[in-house]
C-alpha cells in the first residue's frame, strides 16, 4: 500500500471518535439490582405467550393466543373486562399491572421441547419476559417450567394434563390452572359405573410418552377400584395416524370397553377407526361395547365429528356452563372472536389473570413474591367454581367436569354435553399420592 | 500461519473476528427501536448459531469432500446431549466429562453406523442412515432400552433432565447449572448498556465461539491435506479410484467418523448450554435441517455451512416470533384500510409461517445460488473487481492433463 490515510487530522479524527466510543458504555446494567431476572424498568411490563402454533396441537395454540390477547385487553382496561369483573380478588383495577401496562411477545413451541425452550429463552433473554404462559403439551410443560425454575421467571402453564407437571416433575416457579390424569380418573369413574355398571372388562390404548402413561395408570386404577377388570394396555407411538392394526385385536379380547388415553390428533385417529370397525354396535359379554376417553376438547370433537357422540370424557372448562365467570367470559370471547373458547384458552386466560392478581397482591414482579401470592390462593369467580391453588405441588383444585357427546347437535359448537360437574372434595388426593411421588418443589429461584 | 495458506489464514481470522464480535455485529438495532426485532445478538440464539454452526461445519466434512449425503447425522446430535446429561446426573455440572465423553460415544456410534451404511452409495446411503436415525429417534423417544431394564435412560418424550434425586457423586453445594471446571457458569451474562444500545456477552456463548473456531480451523486442516483430497477424488469418480486398486472404504468411513463426532460434540454443547436432551434433536427434520444449512450456505466451501446454520437459525427463531400486534405497530403510519391489507399479506410469512418464507428463499438459492450463499458472496466481490480492474482476465483454464 502506497498511499496511506495517516494524516494528522485523520489521526486526531479517528482517536476522537474511538475514545467517544469507549466513553459511551456509561454504566453496567445490574442485573442485580432488583434481586430478580427482568424486573420491569420502564412504563411497561411484558409476558411471554409461549403456544404450539405449528405442529400437531396447533389449533389449541392459535384459541390459547386469542384468550390470552384478550386478557392482556382486560388487564389494560380495554373491552368489556370479562372474567375480571366476576374474580373474587379485586386487586386488578384495569390500569396494567402495578401500573405498568401490559405489553407481550409470542412464541412457537412446535410441541417440540427443544423449540419451546428455544422460544421461552429467547422472550426471557431478548424481550424481558417476567413470565411464561401457555403450552400444549405436557412433555414441553414440563420442559418449559424446568427452564423458567433455572431462569428465575414465573412459569402458568397452559394445557398439561400429565400427573407428572406438578407430580415428581414439579418446580417451584412452576403453577399449573389445569386439572390432571388423577382427577379425570377419580371424575370419571363414578360416572362410568352408573353408566355402564360395575362389572366391565376394559382395553387401554395409550399414547406413548409422559400423559398417556400417567392417565392411563389413573384410569386403570380408578376404574378397578369401582370393580373394573384391565384386559390389556397397549402403547401407540405418539407420530401414529392410522389405529386400525391396535383396534382390530380389542374385538377378540373379551373387553367390553375401550378407553382411548389419546389426545389431539391421535384421539381423533383412534377414535374414528374405532368407530369404523363398529365397536359400538357389538354386544360383548351380554353387554353393549362402549368407548371412553378421558381427556375431552371442543377442538378434537370438532375433529371427530359424529363419532364422539355418546362417548363419555372429562374437562377442565366448557362455555357451557353457566356461573357468572363462565358467562362474562365467554361473551366477551365470543364478542371479539366470533366463536365460544375452548377449554385451553379458557385456562390460558385465566392464568394471566391470576398471574397479574399475584403480583397486585404482592405489590412486586419477584417470582418468589408472585409464588407466595399465588401458594395456598383461594378464589372464585373464573369459571370453575371455588379453587384452591395448593401451596405444597402448585396444583388447582376445583371442581371436573364429565362431558358426553352431543346425540343431536344443534350447531357446529354444540359439539359435547355436561353429564356431571364433579365436587372438588371428590377429585382431591394427598401432596405424597404414590403417582405424584419422587419429586421436589424446591426453592422459589428469582435468577440474578 | 498455523499450516494454512494466505487465504485461509485470513478467512479463519474472518471467522474468529466474527465469532468473537457477533454480540455486537447481531444487535444493530437499538433496543428500544421498532428494529429491535430483528435484533439476534441474545445468549440463546448466538450459542445456537455457533453450535449449529460446530454441526453443519462437520455435515460438510462428509458431504461436501465425499458426496455421501447423510440423511441420519441428528441421531449423533442426540446422542451428545444425552452424554452431557448423563454426566449430569451422575458425576457434576461440570461439563468437560460430559463433552469428551459425547465425542467418543458419537464416534463409536458413527463408526457401527458408518460400517453398515457405507457398503452402499447414493440414495440408498442416505436411506440407511435415515433408517438409523429414525431407528434411534423411536427408541429414544419411547425410553424403549429403559423400559427393558425397567429404568428410565432417556425418560422419552419428557426428555432427559437433572433431578435432584440423582446421584450426582461429585456435586458441590455451589453448583446448580452447568459450569467450566468451576470457573465460570455457562449462563452467567454481562450486560454492556451503551447508549440506546445493550449487548450481551455470554460465558457460554463465547466457550461455544472458541469451541466452533477451532472447529473451523480443524476442517480447513483436513480440507487441504492429503486426506482431504483423498476424499474428494472419491466424490469426483469413486469407481477411477477403486479400479487403480486403492480401497476407499476406510478414508469414507473416516470422514463418516470425523462428521459424527462433530455432530456429537454440537449436541453436547447443547446440553452444556441447556441441561436437557429431547428425542427431537434425533428426529429426521433435525436431520434434514442440517443438509439445508449445508446446501444453502455452499456444500464443499469452507465457509458456507456456517453461514447456512447462522441463516436458518435466525428465522426459526425470529420471524416465528412476529405477530400480529407487532405488524399493526409497523404499518401504524398508513390509513387503517391500507394498515389492515399490508397486515394481510404479510401475515402468512411471520409468525406460524416462518417454514413459508424460509422455503420460498430456499428455493429462491437454489434455483439462482446453486453454490449457496457463498457464490452470492462471491458474485457480489467479482462485481466490485470487475469495476475496479478492466484488464482481460483468462476465461479459460489450463486443462490439467
Amino acid at each position: 500500500m502506497s498511499n496511506s490515510n495517516f494524516t494528522r487530522r485523520g489521526v486526531l479524527k479517528t482517536s476522537a471518535i474511538a475514545g467517544a466510543g469507549l466513553a459511551l458504555p456509561t454504566y453496567l446494567r445490574a442485573a442485580s439490582d432488583s434481586g430478580f431476572t427482568n424486573a420491569p424498568t420502564g412504563s411497561t411490563v411484558t409476558l411471554g405467550f409461549n403456544v404450539p402454533q405449528t405442529g400437531p396441537y396447533a389449533e389449541e395454540g392459535l384459541d390459547e393466543l386469542r384468550a390470552q390477547e384478550l386478557a392482556v385487553q382486560h388487564l389494560n382496561g380495554e373491552g368489556d373486562a370479562g372474567m375480571m369483573n366476576t374474580f373474587s380478588s379485586k386487586a386488578l383495577k384495569g390500569n396494567g399491572i402495578l401500573g405498568k401496562k401490559v405489553e407481550f411477545v409470542t412464541g412457537d413451541t412446535q410441541t417440540k421441547s427443544d423449540a419451546a425452550r428455544a422460544s421461552a429463552k429467547s422472550m426471557i433473554e431478548k424481550d424481558g419476559a417476567v413470565m411464561i404462559n401457555g403450552g400444549s403439551s405436557s412433555g414441553v410443560a414440563v420442559a418449559v417450567q424446568g427452564l423458567c425454575q433455572e431462569a428465575g421467571v414465573i412459569f402458568m402453564a397452559g394445557l398439561t394434563h400429565s400427573n407428572d407437571t406438578t407430580g415428581k416433575d414439579k418446580k417451584a416457579n412452576g403453577f399449573r390452572h389445569f386439572f390432571n390424569a388423577y382427577m379425570s380418573g377419580a371424575a370419571l369413574a363414578p360416572v362410568l359405573k352408573n353408566a355402564y355398571g360395575s362389572d366391565r372388562r376394559a382395553y387401554h390404548l395409550t399414547a406413548d410418552y409422559t400423559w398417556g402413561w400417567t392417565q392411563q395408570e389413573s384410569m386403570q386404577a380408578a376404574t378397578e377400584a369401582m370393580g373394573w377388570e384391565t384386559v390389556n394396555n397397549v402403547l401407540t407411538p405418539l407420530a401414529s395416524t392410522d389405529f386400525s392394526s391396535y383396534i382390530a385385536p380389542v374385538l377378540n379380547s373379551g373387553a367390553d370397553v375401550l378407553v382411548l388415553n389419546h389426545y389431539g390428533g391421535n384421539m381423533v385417529n383412534s377414535l374414528t377407526n374405532a368407530v369404523q370397525f363398529g365397536l359400538q354396535d357389538k354386544m360383548v359379554n351380554g353387554k353393549q361395547f362402549e368407548i371412553v376417553v378421558p381427556l375431552y376438547s371442543e377442538l378434537m370433537a370438532a375433529g371427530a365429528g359424529a363419532n364422539v357422540r355418546g362417548v363419555i370424557g372429562s374437562m377442565n372448562w366448557n362455555w357451557q356452563l353457566q356461573d357468572e365467570g363462565s358467562k362474562a367470559f365467554v361473551k366477551s370471547f365470543g364478542e371479539k372472536y366470533g366463536r365460544p373458547p375452548s377449554n385451553s384458552a379458557h385456562t390460558c386466560y385465566v392464568q394471566t389473570m391470576l398471574y397479574a392478581d399475584a403480583v397486585e397482591r404482592a405489590g412486586t414482579f419477584n417470582p418468589c413474591g408472585v409464588a407466595e401470592a399465588l401458594e395456598g390462593f383461594e378464589f372464585d369467580g373464573l369459571g370453575n367454581g371455588p379453587t384452591l391453588y395448593r401451596a405444597d405441588d402448585h396444583q388447582c383444585f376445583k371442581d371436573v367436569l364429565v362431558m358426553k357427546g352431543t346425540e343431536n347437535p344443534t350447531n357446529e359448537y354444540d359439539t359435547l354435553e355436561i353429564v356431571e360437574v364433579t365436587p372438588r372434595a371428590q377429585v382431591e388426593y394427598a401432596p405424597d399420592h404414590p403417582m405424584f411421588a419422587g419429586g421436589e418443589l424446591g426453592k422459589c429461584n428469582p435468577g440474578a | 500461519m498455523l499450516g494454512l495458506g494466505k487465504r485461509d489464514t485470513s478467512l479463519v481470522i474472518i471467522v474468529t473476528l466474527m465469532a468473537l464480535l457477533a454480540p455486537f455485529i447481531l444487535n444493530p438495532f437499538p433496543t428500544e427501536s421498532a428494529m429491535a426485532q430483528f435484533n439476534a445478538g441474545y445468549p440463546d440464539l448466538l450459542q445456537r448459531f455457533v453450535i449449529f454452526g460446530i454441526f453443519a461445519i462437520g455435515f460438510n466434512l462428509l458431504f461436501g469432500l465425499t458426496g455421501y449425503l447423510s440423511f441420519g447425522h441428528a441421531a449423533f446430535l442426540g446422542i451428545g446431549s444425552y452424554a452431557v446429561v448423563w454426566m449430569y446426573k451422575l458425576l457434576d455440572y461440570n461439563i468437560v466429562p460430559g463433552l469428551v465423553l459425547a465425542i467418543i460415544v458419537s464416534g463409536l456410534f458413527a463408526v457401527l453406523i458408518g460400517y453398515i451404511s457405507l457398503r452402499r452409495s447414493g440414495i440408498y446411503f442416505s436411506i440407511l442412515t435415515l433408517a438409523f436415525a429414525q431407528m434411534m429417534f423411536a427408541i429414544s423417544y419411547s425410553d424403549l432400552i429403559g423400559r427393558f431394564f425397567d429404568t428410565s435412560i432417556t425418560n422419552g418424550e419428557t426428555g432427559l433432565q437433572v433431578y435432584t434425586s440423582d446421584p450426582q457423586i461429585l456435586l458441590n453445594d455451589w453448583e446448580s447449572v452447568p459450569h467450566l471446571l468451576g470457573l465460570v457458569e455457562m449462563r452467567s451474562t454481562y450486560i454492556l448498556d451503551a447508549g440506546a444500545w445493550s449487548f450481551s456477552f455470554n460465558a457460554g456463548y463465547y466457550f461455544c465461539a472458541i469451541i466452533m473456531i477451532l472447529a473451523f480451523y480443524l476442517s480447513v486442516r483436513i480440507f487441504r491435506s492429503p486426506f482431504g483430497l483423498m476424499l474428494r477424488a472419491m466424490k469426483s469418480n469413486q469407481q477411477r479410484m477403486t479400479y487403480t486398486g486403492l480401497n476407499t472404504k476406510p478414508y469414507a468411513l473416516a470422514a463418516f467418523v470425523i462428521s459424527g463426532m462433530y455432530a456429537g460434540l454440537a449436541g453436547g454443547l447443547l446440553a452444556s448450554m441447556d441441561p436437557l436432551a429431547g428425542a427431537e434433536r434425533m428426529q429426521w427434520t433435525a436431520s434434514g435441517e442440517v443438509v439445508l444449512m449445508t446446501i444453502l450456505g455452499g456444500a464443499g466451501t469452507l465457509i458456507g455451512p456456517v453461514l447456512g446454520a447462522g441463516f436458518i437459525k435466525y428465522f426459526e427463531n425470529i420471524f416465528s416470533k412476529i405477530n400480529d400486534t407487532v405488524l399493526h405497530q409497523w404499518f401504524s403510519f398508513m390509513p387503517d384500510g391500507l394498515e389492515d391489507a399490508m397486515v394481510f399479506i404479510v401475515h402468512p410469512f411471520i409468525g406460524k409461517g416462518w417454514h413459508l418464507t424460509l422455503g420460498i428463499l430456499f428455493m429462491l438459492v437454489v434455483i439462482f445460488l446453486p453454490g449457496g450463499l457463498v457464490e452470492g458472496g462471491q458474485r457480489i466481490a467479482r462485481l466490485f473487481a470487475r469495476r475496479k480492474d478492466t484488464a482481460p482476465k483468462e476465461t479459460q483454464s489450463t486443462p490439467a492433463e
